[in-house]
């Protein structure tokens, strides 16, 4: 009899059963607040989503700034950017712990995440930029299965917990009277300074300059002197900083778990995609429509739906219909422009 | 006889011999296996079609394997249930032979990949990984969010599906229908390589402006691959579904897609057989180094990084030596 | 005079600030080779690109046959019978040259959709391409691939496919390039023969084959044409003169 082997197809499913939540038709559940179809729509509520999927896009910005900074200065795509993410979010939850501050923690996930990807850099990544698209995502899909058991087996298979940093744990009143945790718009504060600084330092510093330069001429950027390779391991370096960051700040709002980065990491190549690989304006707002949209087809959605059919009807088709709209958005962004809203040349 | 083509006899000599090896030496469970080496390397023979020949880079042919495994569990389970399969403009009787749901699957398969095929062949490049992958990810989704057929729980099929004079409950049976879909499909694989439509496909690949100018147009070429593509890796998705009686929303998750691809590389890309010793190695690898440690991933990730960083083409590459066309 | 076969009117494309081509009109009448010379960055390379349509016109009309090809693909110009070689060879690298010649021909014979009968078995596509590869002098190294022909055979085979594809009109770009001496005499009386079968437009640097064998010439400075005539009135005309000649 086959059954065995049905048991070992149910474990092919290679995610533990204390990350299903991860799968449940949602990218990102901390962002679920659970919304009763067929509920009069607030505008408090309204607002609330709104703030939500700025939240989810600047998050999003983060991460797609690195991917595509990495593309764009060295040609390489990286599968293995979500687990950088992951590894920011457990050196934050794991350093918190010990120390009993969320902002140690936060300190280190940026110096883990970066040294990690100097790291990774330095031994694999660049071995990989002569090389073509399809050996770049086997190698980087490899470091995935690595990075993946690896923190699985340090950290074990029971997820780490994050508490969001006393300072920002309470509430504010937005208009219309609903409560907003203090610590997501924290969150939109923070990935707005960072959008801001990453602008200044590309554009006014002189590793902005060289990185720049790496982007329109690789060969012209080694005329002028600079040591080619250690701009790319801090490139590197810099985008695995960012999704450290995203994913120790992520931290807190969710159990950080292996397997954290990788819905955040599709969702990201959908970032790029829209706002064209390799433009960082591109990932901006190609971040905020994403973030946006998401949550509010989550939210509107199943709202629509029930205006043509009954509230249980309507709040599976309005799920089902929400969980593919970015892609739908996308496939529509492409059929009219290729190469994404702010492609170059 | 080329040295690849011995090669090619002696792997399907093997996974032939595997099963009934084991039977005589009493592990039927190798039975199983060497049905899974069957079913994944027909999944990857189809990815090899636009991947190796088209050098289209799919990162989502989870999608149609699971479009191909939900067909089977969806028809399955309406015959078991015995309630009609309402579409709206018509209702259909599930179905549990598989001849019809192979052909659905088939069929399905195909329009997904229509779909997705027309949109992502107007890129090329890291945009066509990047957005495969995404559209594959879409699926994995509607899967989980549609909560009919079990949503993220996944759908039973209570009794594997039947085929006419063939008890597909005995495995070797059921093993070797696997395994001549499989011959078959291959033996398609090489007629459409060397064809007139093989031709245009791979010099696509090595130049399509050159293509272009001789007056075929890369795209239709492309989109066709990706078509015929999808068909037989949903093909693969429907028995995959059969062999264990179950399908879920992990069939279509981007960690598949990923085995495909690593499938093909190991075995060699472009190459009839390279799915065959991929599939072969990669089963037994996982099947070995999980009875070993509960970390095999681990291992099998370093493994995959020394195959990419320094064994480029595959194990029959390595083993036959460079291709050479006519 | 007999009508045109390929006539290029008011053609313009500017790559942001620069003008490659900026209203270029000129013609290719039936049986001539029509040479365009000029510097390099004069613009040819893109006016090919224009007509073949691996670049789109900002502005201009391409009319081939009687037919305007402006918004036609690359594709469709070919199948209507443009037939061209690349300036920098531009080949179906892990292909035999055969097969290179192959696809051509199956191209010309209709359908590529066709999935099961084995090409190299069939000799309605390898008679013909073997014949091809036969005028240009490549019989010997049909089974060679492109990626280890020389340079100048890559130029022989790129001519083959534009034999192949029973072009009415050939667009060559600098097809002497990297040939030796030898090689470019034969490929100048080849070409000399060839303008009865289709008319040429040809880009070459090498004044001595442009001179043998142009019926007429086009000058192209900074993307304009300066001056369209025989061989004899282009060496009167003082303007080249002073722009192009005079300089070598």
């Amino acid at each position: 009899m086959a059954t065995p082997m049905r048991s070992s197809a149910r474990s092919k499913s290679r995610l533990p059963s204390s990350q299903k939540s991860l799968r449940r038709g949602h990218h990102l559940p901390y962002l679920n607040v659970p919304i009763a179809s067929g509920t009069i729509l607030s505008s408090a509520l309204f607002i609330e989503q709104l703030l939500n999927g700025l939240q989810l896009g600047v998050m999003l910005f983060l991460m797609a700034a690195g991917l595509t900074l990495i593309f764009g200065v060295m040609g390489l795509i990286n599968l293995a950017h979500g687990s950088l993410y992951m590894v920011g979010a457990f050196a934050c939850a794991w350093v918190a712990a010990q120390t009993g501050s969320f902002w140690i923690g936060l300190a280190a996930s940026l110096a883990a995440a970066a040294a990690m990807g100097a790291i990774v850099e330095i031994a694999i990544i660049r071995r990989l930029y002569s090389r073509d698209h399809l050996d770049q995502v086997l190698a980087t899909f490899a470091l995935i299965l690595i990075f993946s058991e690896g923190t699985r087996w340090v950290f074990g298979s029971v997820p780490l917990y994050l508490n969001v940093p006393e300072q920002l744990a309470g509430f504010v009143t937005l208009p219309g009277g609903s409560r907003y945790q203090l610590y997501r718009l924290a969150i939109i504060g923070v990935g707005v300074a960072v959008a801001v600084g990453l602008y200044l330092l590309i554009s006014m510093t002189r590793l902005g300059m060289r990185i720049r330069a790496g982007e329109s001429d690789r060969e012209m950027i080694g005329a002028l002197g600079v040591d080619i390779r250690t701009l790319y391991t801090i490139v590197f370096a810099l985008g695995a900083a960012l999704a450290g960051f995203a994913g120790a700040m992520v931290g807190a709002l969710q159990s950080v778990q292996v397997g954290m980065g990788e819905p955040v990491l599709i969702l990201a190549f959908v970032v790029i995609v829209i706002g064209g690989i390799g433009s960082i304006k591109g990932a901006l707002v190609g971040a905020i429509l994403v973030g946006l949209i998401d949550t509010m087809g989550r939210f509107l959605m199943p709202q629509v739906f029930s205006v043509f059919m009954g509230t249980s009807q309507a709040a599976t088709a309005g799920a089902a219909v929400a969980s593919m709209l970015i892609y739908i958005v996308m496939a529509i962004i492409l059929a009219v422009r290729p190469q994404g809203l702010f492609a170059k040349g | 006889m080329t040295r690849e083509t011995i090669i090619n006899i002696a792997l399907a000599l093997v996974l032939l011999a595997i099963p009934f090896v084991a039977t005589q030496m009493g592990s039927p469970f190798y039975v199983t296996l060497a049905t899974r080496m069957a079913i994944l390397a027909l999944a990857a023979v189809g990815l090899n079609l636009a991947l190796g020949l088209g050098g289209l880079v799919s990162f989502g042919h989870a999608a149609f394997f699971g479009v191909g495994g939900y067909a089977a569990g969806i028809l399955a389970s309406h015959a078991f249930s015995m309630q009609p399969l309402d579409l709206g403009f018509a209702e259909f009787a599930g179905t549990n032979s598989m001849l019809v749901i192979w052909l659905v699957a088939i069929a399905a398969a195909g329009l997904v990949a229509l779909f997705i095929g027309a949109v992502s062949l107007r890129t090329s490049g890291v945009y066509f990984i990047m957005i495969t992958l995404a559209f594959a990810q879409m699926t994995y989704y509607f899967a989980i969010s549609w909560p009919a057929y079990g949503g993220e729980d996944g759908l039973s099929i209570f009794v594997r599906n039947t085929f006419p004079g063939i008890n597909t409950m005995v495995p070797m049976s059921f093993f070797l229908l696997c395994y001549a879909v499989l011959i078959a499909v291959l033996v398609l694989f090489w007629l459409v390589g060397n064809s007139r439509f093989g031709a245009a496909l791979q010099a696509a690949r090595q130049n399509d402006v050159r293509v272009a100018s001789v007056g075929i147009a890369p795209f239709r070429i492309r989109l066709a691959a990706f078509v015929i593509s999808g068909m037989i890796t949903g093909l693969a998705g429907a028995l995959y579904a059969d062999l264990n009686r179950f399908v879920s929303p992990s069939m279509m998750s981007w960690h598949m897609s990923g085995e495909f691809i690593v499938l093909i590389i190991l075995g060699g890309v472009g190459r009839l057989f390279g799915p065959v010793a991929g599939a072969m190695m990669f089963v037994m690898v996982e099947y070995l180094l999980g009875g070993m440690t509960d970390r095999w991933q681990f291992f099998l990730g370093l493994a995959l990084l020394a195959v990419v960083l320094f064994a480029r083409g595959g194990l029959i590459g390595s083993l036959a030596g460079k291709v050479r066309h006519g | 005079m007999a009508e045109p076969i390929l006539s290029i009117r008011h053609l313009y494309k500017s790559f942001g600030a620069l003008k490659a081509t900026e209203d270029v009109s000129i013609d290719l009448r039936p049986g001539e080779i029509h040479a365009l010379i000029g510097p390099n960055g004069a613009g040819k390379s893109t006016l090919i690109h224009q007509i073949a349509g691996t670049l789109k016109s900002d502005s201009g009309e391409i009319v081939f046959l009687g037919d305007r090809l402006n918004d036609l693909s690359v594709a469709e110009r070919a199948r209507r019978g443009l037939g061209r070689s690349f300036q920098v060879s531009s080949l179906a690298t892990e292909f035999s040259a055969l097969r290179n010649v192959m696809l051509a021909v199956q191209s010309v014979q209709g359908s590529s959709f066709r999935f099961f009968k084995p090409v190299m078995s069939d000799p309605s596509l390898t008679g013909p391409a073997r014949e091809a590869l036969a005028r240009v002098g490549l019989q010997d190294r049909a089974s060679v691939p492109a990626a280890e022909l020389s340079h100048g055979e890559r130029r022989q085979l790129e001519i083959a496919i534009a034999l192949a594809l029973g072009s009415k009109a050939f667009l060559l770009d600098e097809p002497m390039a990297g040939m030796g001496p030898e090689g470019s005499k034969a490929l100048t009386e080849f070409l000399s023969d060839l303008r009865n079968e289709a008319p040429i437009l040809l880009i070459e640097h090498d004044m001595d084959a442009v001179f043998a064998l142009a019926d007429r010439i086009s000058v192209l400075v900074y993307g304009r044409v300066i001056a369209t005539g025989t061989v004899d009135e282009i060496r009167a005309n003082p303007e080249v003169r002073r722009a192009y000649l005079g300089d070598e």
